[in-house]
């Protein structure tokens, strides 16, 4: 049985246009060393229309590259039309569903499936109740330390684990669309304005420091996340995958970075030089992973890596 | 329409039930209380003794273990479960799955609320709760409009409770990760949200300046009032313009809706407020209960008298209007 830590490339959280959209899974189909890839509107039903004509090329072509392709469900469902729409894609088929609402998880009883970053599961008994109705991977919320992270794992070893290891945080989901409001409108009437920040939307204090960013009804964090443990460091919290979360960047090289980790081919500290290399724009983070606050940067030592809540 | 009614000490406890409450809900003084802060909350003793003295004048307690549980930690919830089934909490309000999946298996008689935090927020997912753990009664997030919570409830087989009166959760309850992002303390595990051990107040050259962890939050000119820094009520800088980026400091009142929310299918309003005192828990649990009882061309009037009480006096319809999205 294979054991070498998986990358797995989570869905695109921003408003991309169609053909960014197509171009960027082509790429990744063709280059990036990836072995799942999840597609699919997470953050706001009202871009579904938007990607959609790329969908099935982009589909055909990931998996013609042997990349395994998930499909991820929204975040927050409260329309009929969007219960309607996860409904459909569930009914579907063919592919394996990521859940990030307690209604998908409700459609998906009794059939494999995965569990998304924004499900709640924040200990041993509440994976243990997700496998029993049928889920087989949790990427786990993003705001657990390592300490729960392994506490989770042994209590649950039947179950694959993965862990949010690159990208801006997903941090919160509102009703209200506070980029359109940045914009003087609505969600009703929003134009798809957040369509004018493929990489978010800068929130900063009043302090001029940066803090958060909006992603239409989504907030995220102004840092990106940087978990960089060694394959030794993944193993021992009982972790099969890492998540890298699509950002304007070159994934690509991201993933390739991730690679040369888990290969112990570079150092967590050559890593981190090459990420900010790779995404110039915006500081690393790894506080939640350590217990702290999320936004921090905790420097590598031996304590720290495996560091718990202070 | 129950009345579900605060209390965050046994003394405000006991005016929620002389003032008219239908249910109190109150919890224990620690982590599986998401209203976690200093001062606040029940020991067991004070619970039994508190839920004796509601049971005497026909008022239920609900007790609220809507943390979710820290892995390894998990004995802490279950005790809470079995101690406030014991003691005899007319329901227990719920966030986590592990901790709903032992309710269920150890307690199942016992009543089953889903919380707020748990973000159920349509049919699906309250089929999924009602369907695993027998849930009676489902507490709706705060993103719903009125319309909304009509469809939903046609379609659901336990009661809808809703949030009418009090603070304003802008995001997805239970779903929200910025306090900790910003000061390493979560509402979802430790049941704080922008905590007071990491607010500071610092007077700057431009006025006074209210901190987050390291983060400042709100600045506040000569003559403006200082309000608290909850993360989401700040004011921010987007693209050079300064503002309340998510919510004004507004807190939640509709209950000028009481007729659209009974007629949407809702059973029970409930009142947030387990940090405020037992003065304003007296002052607002009766009006409201009075409203409740009135004809409608009364309750305005009954009403008006409450908008004093409100966060800078200001207050809003939060999602249960479309407009506000």
């Amino acid at each position: 049985m294979d054991h070498s830590t998986t990358l797995v490339l989570g869905p695109v959280y921003y408003l991309w246009d169609a053909d960014r959209w197509r171009d960027f899974y082509f790429r990744i189909a063709d280059e990036a060393p990836v072995d799942t890839v999840i597609i699919g509107e997470t953050v706001c039903s009202k871009r579904l229309h938007i990607t959609e004509p790329a969908f099935a090329d982009v589909v055909d072509r990931l998996e013609a590259a042997g990349k395994s392709v998930r499909l991820s469900t929204l975040a927050l469902i409260t329309l009929d039309r969007e219960s309607q729409y996860q409904r459909d894609l569930i009914r579907d088929g063919g592919h394996v569903i990521e859940a990030n609402d307690l209604s998908a998880l409700n459609l998906l009883k009794g059939r494999n499936h995965a569990v998304g970053p924004l499900v709640n599961v924040y200990n041993g008994p509440a994976a243990r109740f997700l496998a029993k109705s049928g889920a087989s991977t949790i990427c786990l919320p993003p705001e657990l330390p390592a300490v729960s992270v392994k506490a989770i794992t042994t209590d649950c070893p039947e179950l694959a684990f993965e862990l949010f290891a690159f990208g801006r945080l997903p941090l919160a989901v509102s009703a209200r669309c506070a980029h359109a409001r940045a914009k003087g409108r609505i969600k009703d009437n929003c134009q798809f304005v957040c369509g004018e920040e493929p990489d978010g939307l800068t929130v900063k204090t009043m302090s001029n420091q940066p803090f958060l960013a909006l992603n239409g009804v989504q907030t995220v964090s102004y840092t990106c996340q940087a978990l960089l443990q060694t394959d030794a460091d993944i193993k021992a919290l009982g972790v099969s995958a890492l998540r890298l979360s699509p950002q304007v960047c070159d994934m690509v090289e991201v993933a390739g970075i991730f690679l040369d980790l888990t290969k112990d081919k570079i150092d967590p500290d050559e890593a981190a030089l090459r990420l900010r290399t790779a995404y110039p724009a915006v500081p690393l983070s790894n506080g939640f992973h350590h217990g702290h606050a999320g936004a921090e940067w905790v420097a590598r030592s031996r304590n720290a890596t495996m560091g718990g809540p202070q | 329409m129950e009345l579900i009614c605060p209390a965050g000490t046994p003394a405000a406890f006991k005016e929620a039930v002389d003032e008219g409450a239908d249910a109190v809900y109150c919890g224990f003084r620690d982590e599986t209380n998401a209203r976690n802060f200093p001062g606040l909350n029940f020991t067991r003793e004070e619970l039994a003794a508190s839920i004796e003295y509601a049971r005497a004048k026909g008022v239920r307690t609900f007790v609220a273990l809507n943390t979710f549980m820290t892995a390894g930690c998990e004995r802490l919830w279950y005790s809470a479960a079995d101690d406030a089934v014991a003691i005899g909490a007319d329901a227990l309000i719920l966030a986590d799955f592990g901790l709903m999946a032992y309710v269920a298996e150890r307690h199942p008689q016992q009543r089953l609320h889903v919380s707020v935090q748990a973000s159920a927020s349509n049919p699906d997912a309250i089929a999924f709760l009602v369907d695993m753990f027998s849930a009676a009664r489902v507490v709706l997030p705060r993103t719903l409009t009125i319309p909304d919570i009509a469809r939903l409830a046609r379609k659901i087989k336990c009661e809808l409770e809703v949030f009418v009166f009090g603070g304003l959760c802008v995001m997805a309850e239970g779903r929200c990760s910025l306090s900790s992002y910003a000061t390493g303390r979560s509402p979802n595990m430790q049941g704080v949200c922008s905590p007071a051990s990491h607010v500071r107040y610092r007077q700057g050259p431009d006025g006074l300046v209210s901190e987050l962890g390291n983060f400042t939050i709100n600045r506040f000119g000569p003559n403006e009032a200082a309000g608290y820094p909850t993360l989401c009520k700040g004011r921010f800088d987007i693209a050079d313009s300064q503002g309340y980026a998510f919510e004004d400091p507004t807190s939640l009142d509709v209950m000028d809706e009481i007729d659209s929310l009974r007629a949407a299918g809702v059973c029970a309003l409930k009142i947030e407020g387990r940090q405020r005192g037992k003065a304003y828990v007296g002052e607002v649990v009766s009006t409201l209960r009075a409203a409740v009882d009135a004809a409608p061309a009364e309750r305005s009037r009954l009403l008006a008298r409450l908008r004093t009480l409100s966060e800078g006096q200001k207050t809003t319809h939060g999602a249960y209007e479309k407009r506000w999205r």
